[in-house]
């Protein structure tokens, strides 16, 4: 295999509060190929969004990406990048499309500026021809009358126009990579169909590598080739998206899906995974989702359990790797039934 | 837009007409009259001073010579100044560009020097910079204005003897000198009061700004920017600042009686022969129509300016644009 177009290795993303140092993201390492489409799936709080802001090198202060971690793009160690090369990196080699599209644009500049801005920046070209590029770019989002539309202020526009915007400022340089954090969490359900569909497509026409970062296991399915499920911090599980849902191997994966509604169940209450995540200035010793987990027993107390290869590229970050007989013996449900059995 | 402009004028007419009552009314009520040197001298006859009094209708009930001042007002009529022993009109005419000049001026160099001051602070939040810079806007801030133009007086004509006194032009040289001459000694007459009032108004401008900017700097628009790849001087100047300023538009309206009344101090201190010098002597010598329609001009230009402001912020903001 050539080597990945990004590769992270051991990132520890560390906040520090007056609470205490908030290790967000403690020791991650994926890679993403070129035109491959990764997911990173998690509820909130487990490092997905602090990850993605990593690799573009966004983290504010009191945040900080600590020494030792790498992230190699295109042949550059991001880590360690001078400023000036980062921002050439940022909205050029590699974009991102967040979860708000309401306050994601300045109010006061049309779309068409904002979205030409990036090749004003990029590109080195000047207003007029940033602009032509701008509605040619919203025109291959599925935008309407994209002249103008350009024109147009953010308040004038609906949710999922205004999300066609970002992703026409995400793509007008054609990155080698798109992060997307939670790009339909604020949108209808129809509208978020058709902004995946959109995403998908343009991903096959232009090749472009997607890291597409939710908390929605059917986001998952219908976009990306790949799985990371990450849980307080670190990743707990790794595989092809078929394999995933076809053999999960970690109980927090298992959970997860068990929490999914179904079409066709009849449920008055949703499952739910007992507990929640434990606070990241304080991350469990051994493994961090056993007070969580029904299979617990002494190995994951006194162990941190390290990313087992449990065949097929699938890897897991739990113990039943070395003791599969337990996972027949839980002592406790799974999950359960939100507000029936969670004390 | 048009009826909402329509509406506000309409306030704006009424407004001025209670303040000219009121102004009308209090300067009346006053201690002694335009001819209290003529009636207090001993030798000017009873026959006299009721015939002076007469003449310009003092001799009335207050109320019918409020009506009468109206309707000469009506008629575009200010009346005759006492003390100038010219119209009103003309009076304020020759006053007006004066404190329009030293006003604007002021207006704009504040603004402009109060949000560069705050961009410097917010560009380097936190650090010496900012804090020295914060420091200096509250000591502006808390100064009152007439003992900053004193002090201001004092450092830079007596003891750095670089500027003029007082005065808009130089009372005997100025009528000698060519066009170029004239606008060097207009300005040179225009640095200490313009700067007095500048320094004042900047202060607040700046504190405000900065207010603002660190209002707007969370917002998920920025972290947009940042992703774009712009640095964090083009965001603060672009992305930032331009919603920062909307906030700071209102601003404007709202330090236009501030100027102004700042500007009749500055005025006095300065000889500078604008509306507050004519407005501020017409009350010592009674100068009854004087005082009224100066404070018409004065209440005028108020409410004019915050009209002003408001027009400004819907054309500034597109979200109100449109409606």
């Amino acid at each position: 295999m050539a080597s990945p177009l990004l590769s992270i290795r051991d990132l520890r993303t560390y906040f520090y509060t007056e609470s205490g140092v908030a290790k967000a993201v403690d020791g991650v390492s994926f890679d993403i190929g070129a035109g491959e489409t990764v997911g990173i799936v998690g509820e909130s709080g487990c490092g997905k969004s602090v990850t993605a802001l990593s690799i573009l090198r966004l983290i504010q202060p009191p945040g900080r990406i600590e020494a030792g971690s790498r992230i190699d793009f295109e042949g550059k160690d991001l880590v360690t990048l001078p400023d000036e090369e980062m921002r050439n990196i940022r909205g050029n080699r590699i974009s991102m499309i967040f979860q708000e599209p309401m306050s994601a644009l300045n109010p006061v500049f049309t779309v068409g500026d904002q979205v030409a801005e990036v090749a004003r920046i990029h590109a080195g070209i000047g207003r007029k021809k940033s602009w032509e590029l701008a509605v040619e770019t919203l025109a291959l989002t599925g935008i309407p009358a994209p002249e103008e539309r350009a024109k147009q202020y953010p308040h004038q526009l609906s949710g999922g126009m205004r999300q066609r915007v970002l992703i026409a400022m995400a793509l007008i340089m054609k990155p080698a990579l798109i992060i997307a954090d939670e790009p339909t969490t604020a949108l209808d359900v129809t509208i978020q169909a058709q902004i995946l569909d959109l995403l998908v497509h343009l991903q096959k026409e232009f090749g472009t590598s997607i890291l597409m970062i939710t908390h929605d296991l059917g986001v998952i399915a219908e976009t990306t080739s790949r799985v990371i499920v990450m849980y307080a911090g670190e990743i707990v599980e790794e595989a092809s998206v078929t394999e995933l849902f076809a053999r999960p191997h970690h109980p927090y994966t298992e959970g997860l899906m068990h929490s999914m509604p179904h079409i066709g169940h009849d449920q008055e209450r949703l499952n739910v995974i007992p507990g929640t995540v434990p606070s990241p200035t304080n991350w469990p010793h051994g493994c961090r989702f056993r007070e969580r987990c029904p299979y617990s027993w002494d190995l994951p107390e006194r162990e941190h359990p390290p990313l087992y290869d449990v065949g097929a590229g699938h890897t897991s970050r739990c113990h039943l790797a070395r003791e599969p007989q337990r996972r027949n013996h839980p002592h406790e449900p799974l999950v359960v039934q939100e507000g029936v059995g969670a004390a | 837009m048009i009826r909402f402009i329509a509406r506000r004028l309409g306030q704006a007419a009424v407004i001025v007409a209670i303040v000219a009552a009121i102004t009308f009314a209090l300067i009346h009520l006053a201690p002694g009259d335009p001819f209290s040197a003529v009636l207090d001298n001993p030798n000017v006859s009873e026959k006299v001073r009721e015939t002076l009094r007469a003449q310009y209708g003092l001799d009335r009930p207050l109320p019918e010579q409020f009506v009468r001042y109206i309707g000469a007002l009506a008629r575009g009529e200010m009346g005759w100044s006492f003390s100038h022993d010219l119209p009103v009109r003309e009076v304020l005419a020759t006053a007006l560009p004066n404190t329009l000049l030293l006003m604007g001026v002021a207006l704009v160099a504040s603004f402009a020097l109060g949000i560069i001051v705050a961009l410097v602070q917010v560009a380097r939040r936190g650090s010496i910079i900012d804090n020295v810079l914060g420091a200096i806007s509250l000591f502006f801030f808390s100064m009152p204005d007439f003992w900053l133009a004193i002090l201001a007086l004092l450092a830079l004509t007596y003891w750095l003897p670089i500027f003029p006194v007082g005065g808009a032009v130089d009372p005997v040289m100025h009528e000698y000198l060519g066009l170029g001459g004239r606008i060097v000694d207009r300005l040179k007459h225009l640095v200490l009061p313009a700067l007095t009032l500048t320094l004042l108004a900047s202060a607040s401008v700046a504190r405000y700004q900065r207010a603002a900017l660190l209002d707007v700097l969370p917002a998920d628009y920025i972290r947009t920017a940042r992703l774009k790849g712009l640095t964090e001087k083009e965001i603060l100047r672009r992305h930032a600042l331009r919603n920062a300023l909307l906030p700071i538009i209102t601003l404007i309206g709202l330090s236009f009686p501030a100027l102004l009344t700042g500007a009749f101090f500055i005025e006095r201190i300065f000889a500078w022969p604008g509306m507050g010098y004519a407005v501020v002597n017409a009350i010592g010598t009674r100068d009854y129509p004087l005082v009224v329609g100066g404070v018409i001009i004065g209440s005028i230009m108020v409410t004019l300016g915050s009209l002003l402001a408001d027009l400004l912020y819907a054309w500034a903001d597109p979200r109100l644009r449109s409606h």
